[in-house]
């Protein structure tokens, strides 16, 4: 075996999302059969922790307007990825990850930041309304059982 | 978090796999070897992305298998230096907080790296960030045992696990108590190594459990 790039390319949990997921369903490649047990335990135990995460309520024109919009911000390409992968939505969390905000951003860009990531990029709290909806009906019905 | 690696390997198909498309065959023969693995100075590889070029298969002699050389492309688990990730806290212990992201383990943040200050409990075994709010004096805040945390990855080590010669091995004390009929292990537990580590650090603002910085 021979390592021609050790780094490729940086994927976006969106992306390995989607990979895992056809490997899954049989889509392009073949389901591991019972002789793969580390591909299927990878990929269950992968799928399973990033469905977790916010980029499993990502979609991919989201994904490509979001790094059109950002390309103004003059962001390093893993700056950008992990803004998407991270999908923060606090200005503390930006900090972390832009290196030297303070000098890089004004709080009117981060703020403009914020903005974009919470209209491109959809994230946990529709889910949870949803639950919380889920959750009502749960005990509607166990009233009307009562 | 993820990266895309170019890799070159030459690829054995035992006969009894001729039947299948040589694509498949192929896919499946580089899933097999590298998926779930560690490989060194790479990193935790996940699942094939694709193949490149298929090179002309070779049959030697004696061998009914073909050796295919392929270029291809694989998915690995390798986070860069300064990233930010989020996992679960799986155990805490005197020397830090171990945690997990789901499909790897081996994530150590020493306890000199936590928020300052930290104390350790020992009753309940958990690290604590004693925080000085403004107001209300002194807080402390636990960090539970699987809670989101997130924090910034500040080394990794990998560790050569390729089995070494007889004479590297320290020779393993009798089992004198070991109860007849029960398997013992090969290996001794101690020597076993993770082959890729991550350390991290959360004594920043923004970072520790999730939920220290939510509730703001």
């Amino acid at each position: 075996m021979e390592v021609k790039s050790e780094n490729y390319a940086m994927l976006s949990n969106f992306e390995v999302l989607g990979l895992l997921r056809d490997i899954q369903a049989g889509r392009g490649q073949k389901k591991p059969n019972k002789y793969q047990s580390n591909l299927a335990t990878i990929t269950y135990e992968t799928i399973k922790c990033l469905e977790n995460w916010p980029c499993s309520h990502h979609s991919a024109e989201g994904i490509t307007q979001v790094m059109k919009a950002l390309s103004k911000f003059k962001l390093t390409p893993a700056e950008k990825l992990q803004l998407i992968n991270l999908r923060p939505s606090t200005a503390v969390e930006i900090q972390l990850v832009v290196e030297e905000s303070e000098e890089r951003l004004t709080e009117s860009q981060i703020e403009e930041l914020l903005d974009l990531i919470a209209t491109y990029l959809p994230g946990n709290e529709a889910e949870k309304e949803d639950e919380g909806e889920v959750m009502d009906e749960e005990n509607d019905i166990e009233e009307d059982q009562g | 978090m993820f990266v895309l690696v170019q890799m070159k390997d030459t690829v054995r198909i035992a006969p009894h796999l001729f039947h299948l498309d040589t694509m498949d065959a192929i896919r499946e023969a580089l899933n097999k070897k590298f998926a779930n693995k560690v490989v060194y100075k790479v990193g935790l590889c996940i699942a094939l992305w694709d193949v490149e070029k298929v090179e002309d298969s070779f049959i030697f002699p004696g061998d009914g298998a073909t050796h295919t050389i392929v270029h291809f492309r694989f998915v690995v688990f390798r986070p860069f230096v300064d990233e930010i990730l989020i996992g679960r806290i799986k155990s805490c212990s005197k020397d830090g907080v171990h945690i997990t992201m789901g499909f790897f383990d081996d994530i150590i943040i020493p306890s000199d790296s936590l928020q300052h200050p930290s104390k350790f409990n020992e009753q309940e075994q958990l690290w604590s960030w004693e925080y000085e709010a403004p107001e209300e004096g002194k807080v402390d805040l636990p960090m539970e045992i699987g809670g989101d945390i997130r924090f910034r990855v500040v080394d990794e080590t990998f560790v050569d696990t390729t089995p070494s010669s007889p004479e590297d091995i320290k020779p393993m004390a009798p089992p004198a108590t070991a109860v007849s009929g029960t398997s013992l292990p090969i290996t001794d537990p101690a020597t076993k190594k993770a082959p890729y580590t991550l350390s991290g650090s959360i004594s920043e603002m923004g970072l520790g459990m999730v939920s220290w910085w939510n509730a703001g």
